[in-house]
């Protein structure tokens, strides 16, 4: 069985929490970026919780995912360990990638998550990889490459769904359109209006939905999941969605205005799959309100785990290149070692 | 150890060429370990453009040996995707030059995958390809651009000189958890060589051959000019004795079997059919510099392509084409 699903009160509710810890990730993840507490870039998913949500309850535990630049939903909604990703994103030893990675990588193939990825298009390939390895040996799971509206513009990504089109393989395609890549309205990077009519041209479904609602999401992916079980391979399932936060963090977004962005935000995925929960009377609004509260408290012990977490000593750069470490690496390994971790230092 | 050892070793040998060779390897490897396949265009029915893998599919079928659609970037990616999620996929680009295309997914997914995810996956990818002028095949089915996976952290690369190389070193390749290119010089698959028949021989990544032993100079050479300068040094025996190391490994390289023959013969000649400028003479100086700098006794000198592409008329070919003879007048240069 999945972690969650929908068609069940303790799934749909367990459905709720993880988008509610989306969010709150994310929106503490701004904050602490702003701070200059968190190095690099970020890309926020809020606004697009139902997406990843609604996708990762349509999948068993082990299915495999491979994400976007915008990762740290799908790593929620996947099951990964907000502690873990903060720690990451801090750039801390105790992260999921040993702060080898940061926001724009977190990865836990255990978990069945790929990575997020940093290449706009580069993770469509590396699910049809994964499809390929589940059929080459007869297991059970599928493989869902998530990517963005400006990534269906990519040449690799026509290449590997054709390849797990023409192979059968057990994979569905994400199409999260959020509307923009990078600063770009979706209407100037494509022709056709819903994104799955490309679907057409491998002779697979191709099916557009709500982006704002979850059940439509994983009503969508439970589909393309059996379809592809049953061995008729891929399917593309667009998801129109909405990206609140900019880009990246930092962002001034002079390619569009605030009313759209409010227009948007009437149709909220979190607050849409709370009132109806609240209709249908298996939430109340003081449930709603203790659960946002524990979600805070679980993102504050995050943050408090992750700056509390000891940074990586210096000679970890050198490891985890190569399952073998050649002598070319060594001799930075074993020298950084002998500095008893000192930062910075001779390079030869 | 010197190469003429190795196959001294082996209980078991034959007379074969680089391609059968290869061919064995994968056989065997595919006979070892269920995990593995072989994938790319047209290396099923077809054989392979350049015949490597011919018999292969119909010996092992369309599960163990796949056709991809023509799409490089694609099925590198899948591939490395596979490589990833517990297979072992054996993916033939059919010309070096195709690897522009797949570019993408070898640098940033497949180089970087190991170490970005803090070391918690495996990339068994073993990625097999042709190089090299010489057939009158002009720039875009010519290229050799090993130096640019050499250079790339996250990567290996082989390169081998003879036949009994080009089975170790393809075995090395797809038993290694690394991801590992093995470039194929297209000019020596008709090569033939002693093979070791056991099939558990395997030249380990990272190890140099002696090929031929010498007193008084050292040719470092790969691919087709490892034969090639084997042939310069014996029409020089009577002036001359030179050392004919392999290097069979461009990254890891084994720069200890190299500056220890330096500090022998006290001279040195790089033979490698790339380019130039910025790659792997430039890289095999350097550490021979670093390591045996005060063993030299001349000028290091250098032969490869110059700066060009390898143009299709055959005496343009031939003139930019680097062979025995260029590594003939190098060793007459500073003996």
């Amino acid at each position: 069985m999945a972690d969650y699903t929908l068609e069940t009160e303790e799934g749909r509710r367990e459905a709720l929490r993880r988008m509610l810890t989306i969010r709150e990730f994310d929106s503490t993840a701004g904050d602490y970026f702003a701070d200059g507490e968190i190095p690099g870039f970020v890309h926020l998913y809020i606004g697009e919780e139902a997406v990843g949500v609604g996708a990762c309850a349509a999948l068993e535990p082990d299915d495999y995912i491979a994400s976007t630049h915008r990762g740290h939903g799908h790593c929620i909604a996947k099951g990964l360990d907000p502690k873990l990703m903060m720690a990451e994103l801090f750039g801390k030893q105790d992260g999921y990638c040993n702060g080898k990675g940061g926001s724009m990588h977190i990865a836990d193939v255990d978990s069945g998550m790929l990575g997020a990825n940093g290449i706009v298009g580069a993770g469509p390939p590396l699910a049809t990889g994964a499809a390929l390895s589940i059929d080459y040996d007869d297991r059970e799971q599928v493989a869902v490459g998530f990517l963005g509206d400006g990534a269906v513009a990519q040449g690799q990504v026509h290449e590997a769904i054709n390849l797990a089109a023409t192979w059968d393989l057990p994979a569905v395609f994400v199409v999260e359109n959020n509307r923009y890549g990078e600063g770009t309205p979706v209407e100037e990077q494509h022709n056709v209006d819903d994104l799955s009519d490309t679907a057409g041209a491998y002779d697979i479904p191709g099916v557009t939905v709500d982006g704002m609602d979850v059940t439509a999401v994983a009503e969508a992916i439970e589909e393309a999941r059996k379809h592809a079980r049953a061995g008729d391979g891929p399917t593309i399932v667009e998801a129109e969605t909405y990206r609140y936060r900019g880009h990246y963090e930092g962002d001034e977004q002079p390619y569009r205005d605030e009313d759209e962005i409010e227009k948007w935000k009437e149709q909220d995925p979190i607050d849409r799959f709370s009132d109806l929960l609240i209709d249908r009377g298996e939430l109340t609004e003081e449930e709603l309100e203790e659960l946002r509260t524990e979600i805070e408290a679980e993102i504050e012990e995050a943050i408090e785990y992750a700056q509390d977490a000891p940074l990586p000593d210096p000679s970890e750069a050198y490891e985890d290149m190569f399952a073998e470490m050649p002598p070319e690496i060594e001799r930075f390994a074993s020298q950084a070692r002998a500095d008893g971790g000192s930062l910075g230092g001779d390079r030869r | 150890m010197t190469a003429q050892a190795e196959i001294e070793r082996a209980e078991e040998t034959e007379t074969m060429t680089v391609r059968e060779a290869i061919r064995m390897a994968l056989r065997e490897e595919l006979q070892r370990d269920e995990d593995v396949y072989l994938m790319g265009e047209d290396v099923g029915k077809f054989g392979g453009v350049l015949e490597v893998t011919g018999g292969l599919w119909e010996e092992f079928g369309d599960e163990r040996v796949r056709d991809t659609p023509i799409s490089e970037a694609g099925f590198i990616g899948a591939a490395t995707g596979a490589a990833a999620t517990g297979t072992r996929p054996v993916a033939e680009l059919m010309f070096s030059d195709f690897m522009g295309v797949s570019m993408e997914q070898i640098m940033n997914q497949m180089a970087k995958m190991r170490y970005m995810f803090g070391g918690k996956t495996e990339m068994p990818v073993t990625v097999r390809t042709t190089e090299g002028g010489g057939m009158g095949a002009a720039s875009q089915h010519s290229g050799t651009v090993h130096a640019w996976i050499a250079h790339f952290p996250g990567l290996k690369a082989v390169a081998p000189g003879t036949a009994a190389a080009a089975k170790g070193l393809t075995k090395a390749a797809v038993r290694s958890n690394d991801p590992v290119f093995v470039f194929e010089n297209k000019m020596i698959y008709e090569q033939q060589g002693e093979v070791p028949t056991d099939e558990e021989f395997t030249v380990p990544l990272g190890e140099a051959a002696v090929e031929r032993e010498g007193e008084d100079v050292t040719v470092v050479a790969t691919q087709r000019l490892v034969g090639e300068s084997l042939q310069t040094a014996d029409s020089l025996a009577d002036d001359v004795s030179v050392e004919v190391i392999d290097v069979r490994s461009l990254y890891p390289l084994d720069t200890e079997t190299i500056a220890d023959s330096v500090r022998k013969t006290g001279r040195l000649v790089v033979a490698d059919e790339s380019p130039l400028s910025y790659g792997v003479h430039a890289e095999i100086v350097s550490r021979v510099q670093e390591e045996a700098f005060f063993s030299l006794d001349a000028p290091i000198q250098r032969i490869g392509t110059p700066d060009t592409h390898m143009p299709f008329s055959p005496p343009l070919e031939q003139e930019v084409l680097p062979d025995g003879d260029d590594v003939r007048e190098a060793i007459k240069l500073i003996t």
